[in-house]
């Protein structure tokens, strides 16, 4: 190896400090036995065990785990439809449109897509009834909005890779065009929609400012709770779940980029 | 070249169904014209193959071959025109109802499967019970040399080896008409020459009617019972490899297949048995020692091979074509070499002599002053 010039090992360094340091600080507070947050008294793991004493955490956690999951999944279908339309139809009068609205949330100020969204509600109850009242469902179809913006993407960039040709040599070999997409096409996307899925998931999971605006009573999900026990004081136990949360988006994120990895080293055909 | 395409000039004639006029063409192009907006990019072809043949498209890149192959196909609908195949008009099938099968410039395996269910698949999409499918897979495998490979991923095999299974995986269906689309353009020159062979040889135990489209002359030459060279969206000429090569009917058939001089001129003399044309460009009469059907004053192009001129140090005496000029440059490439020589006009001529000795030792060299002569009937006058 080539002997790196100093400059830029210490940029690194400082680099990861940055980013990292409040992240590695939080984890070691986790496991600090005082109840004060900023004074060190030793090593315990009691506030996580205390943690799954909580029970208002816990329901929580659960509302969290069931909207990401259900939105994830909605937004893998709208997501696939979008990019499958942005693709393989070269031409059409409302492309720019099309691509640019579905860009949109990933560039929009949460605040403003909350509260668009709060008002559609608002506005639809009042019209047709439905989605009567806020709750799981408004903030379900509010994550799967933003959910399949981003799955839009990642869906798009593994199908501009893939090559056409392999879908026409099926057909060519007696496939009918339903069974060419669920023997070739979604096989060979399958690593993107997998990683699409769970950047949704997580994404859904994080989501506070959205869920805020578009939640009712009983539905509040993980972040929000978290925020309203952090105005009252950050208590070591909210550190431990913060760590539980780190490590879960994490293993998230790690296992979409691998995903897609793979995809990539098997396309070689 | 020409000793490649020894192969099909030793097939007896009754192979050659398209001198035979009793002989019902297996594949018949009517008027077929396609058009991508304003844009022609088949215009008008007509073409009829016949049973068991393997006929090349040849041309450059954008003159409409592989759009003619799509719309065998089925994967482009032909604006106006019609194709038959035994009988069957194709007009309105898709692709997976076709008797033709194709195989993919890129391959186009199948990334997730292995080579095996890659082969199968267009097996079980027939119908076909899982015992035949297995046998018909393990006979094609056998017939491509690939038993070893049948559970390897597409991503685990080399050029070559992923080039005999997309093959297989055509040829298993048993199809009427195999397609197939530069089948050779993404291997190395070495294993592509082994493989123009092996092709050949498959087509001829299968007896399938093959239609190549290439854009590699050699490929062509090797590989076909006949070719058609596309320019333009249009056939310019149909005629087997060595017709192709030694009667060109037109200057782009003559500059498109191989390498060749063309000497500008007018018809000087005109007989039934001989011609005479004057050609400033190389100041001097070339003598045609056949009838040619031209008019006198006509003015026409003269077409002659490199290999087909003979050059000498010495000025040989009494023959009818003859050139002077100096050797500018040479290139040595192992079986020939090639020569530039420089006529006193500046025109420029290539010559073509074989290596028959390993030295060089008075052999021609740069500068010298050569005499360049050839037969009456070496060239060819093109009059388009």
């Amino acid at each position: 190896m080539k002997k790196r010039s100093l400059f830029i090992i210490i940029a690194g360094i400082l680099g990861f400090i940055f980013l990292y340091a409040p992240i590695v600080s939080l984890v070691i507070f986790s496991f600090n036995e005082s109840k004060l947050v900023t004074v060190w008294g030793g090593f315990s793991t009691k506030w996580y065990g205390e943690l799954l004493q909580d029970p208002q955490i816990l329901g929580a956690a659960w509302i969290s785990l069931k909207i990401a999951f259900v939105s994830a999944t909605l937004a893998i279908v709208i997501g696939t439809i979008a990019a499958f339309v942005l693709v393989r139809f070269k031409r059409f009068r409302t492309r720019t449109l099309l691509s640019g609205m579905i860009t949109a949330p990933l560039v929009m100020p949460e605040v403003i897509t909350g509260l668009s969204l709060l008002l559609l509600f608002v506005a639809m109850q009042g019209l047709i009834g439905w989605p009567a009242g806020r709750g799981m469902t408004t903030i379900i179809i509010s994550h799967a909005t933003f959910g399949a913006a981003y799955a839009a993407v990642v869906i798009q960039s593994r199908l501009v890779d893939m090559d056409l040709s392999i879908e026409e040599s099926a057909a060519d070999l007696g496939a009918k065009p339903v069974r060419v997409f669920f023997d070739i096409t979604l096989p060979v996307i399958a690593p993107a929609l997998v990683s699409g899925w769970l950047l949704a998931f997580t994404l859904s999971l994080d989501d506070l400012v959205i869920a805020s605006f578009v939640s009712g009573p009983g539905s509040s999900t993980l972040p929000m709770v978290i925020f309203s026990k952090v105005r009252l004081g950050v208590t070591p136990e909210i550190n431990a779940l913060a760590t539980i949360i780190i490590l879960i988006v994490s293993v998230g994120v790690i296992a979409a980029a691998l995903s897609m990895q793979k995809g990539k080293n098997n396309n070689v055909s | 070249m020409s000793e490649q395409a020894s192969i099909t000039e030793s097939k007896p004639p009754e192979s050659k169904p398209w001198i035979d006029d009793t002989q019902q063409p297996f594949i018949r192009i009517r008027n077929i014209t396609k058009k991508f907006g304003e844009f022609i990019a088949v215009n008008n072809v007509s073409l009829d193959i016949y049973r068991g043949e393997l006929f090349c498209l040849l041309g450059g890149s954008g003159c409409g071959k592989s759009t003619l192959l799509r719309m065998l196909s089925g994967f482009e609908t032909p604006t106006s025109g019609a194709i038959e195949i035994d009988g069957q008009d194709m007009a309105g099938l898709a692709p997976h109802a076709r008797p033709t099968n194709m195989m993919f410039q890129s391959y186009a395996l199948f990334p997730h499967m292995s080579v095996e269910k890659n082969i199968a698949y267009g097996l079980h999409r027939d119908g076909l019970k899982r015992k035949e499918v297995n046998q018909r897979v393990s006979e094609i495998l056998t017939l491509v040399q690939l038993s070893d490979f049948a559970k390897r991923k597409p991503s685990q095999l080399s050029g070559g080896q992923r080039q005999r299974v997309a093959l297989a995986r055509a040829l298993v269906k048993k199809p009427k008409v195999l397609l197939l689309d530069e089948p050779l353009a993404a291997l190395d020159k070495k294993l592509r020459e082994e493989t123009q062979f092996e092709l050949v040889n498959i087509q001829e135990t299968l007896g399938v009617t093959f239609i190549v489209v290439t854009h590699d002359q050699e490929e062509a030459m090797t590989l076909s019972t006949r070719i058609g060279v596309m320019n333009a969206g249009e056939i310019v000429q149909i005629g087997e490899p060595r017709e192709i090569y030694e009667y060109p009917g037109s200057r782009f058939v003559a500059d498109f297949i191989g390498s060749v001089n063309v000497f500008e001129g007018q018809v000087t003399e005109e007989d039934t048995d001989f011609v005479i044309i004057r050609s400033p460009e190389i100041k001097a009469d070339i003598f045609v020692s056949h009838g040619v059907s031209c008019t006198s004053n006509q003015k026409v192009a003269y077409a002659i091979r490199p290999e087909k001129i003979r050059m000498s140090l010495e000025r040989p005496k009494g023959v009818k074509n003859l050139l002077s000029g100096t050797v500018e440059e040479i290139a040595y490439m192992g079986n020939l070499s090639v020569y530039q020589v420089k006529l006193a006009t500046g025109k420029i001529v290539r010559v073509t002599q074989p290596n028959l000795v390993r030295t060089d030792q008075n052999s021609i060299t740069w500068e010298d002053e050569v005499s360049l002569t050839w037969d009456g009937a070496a060239g060819v006058v093109l009059t388009s």
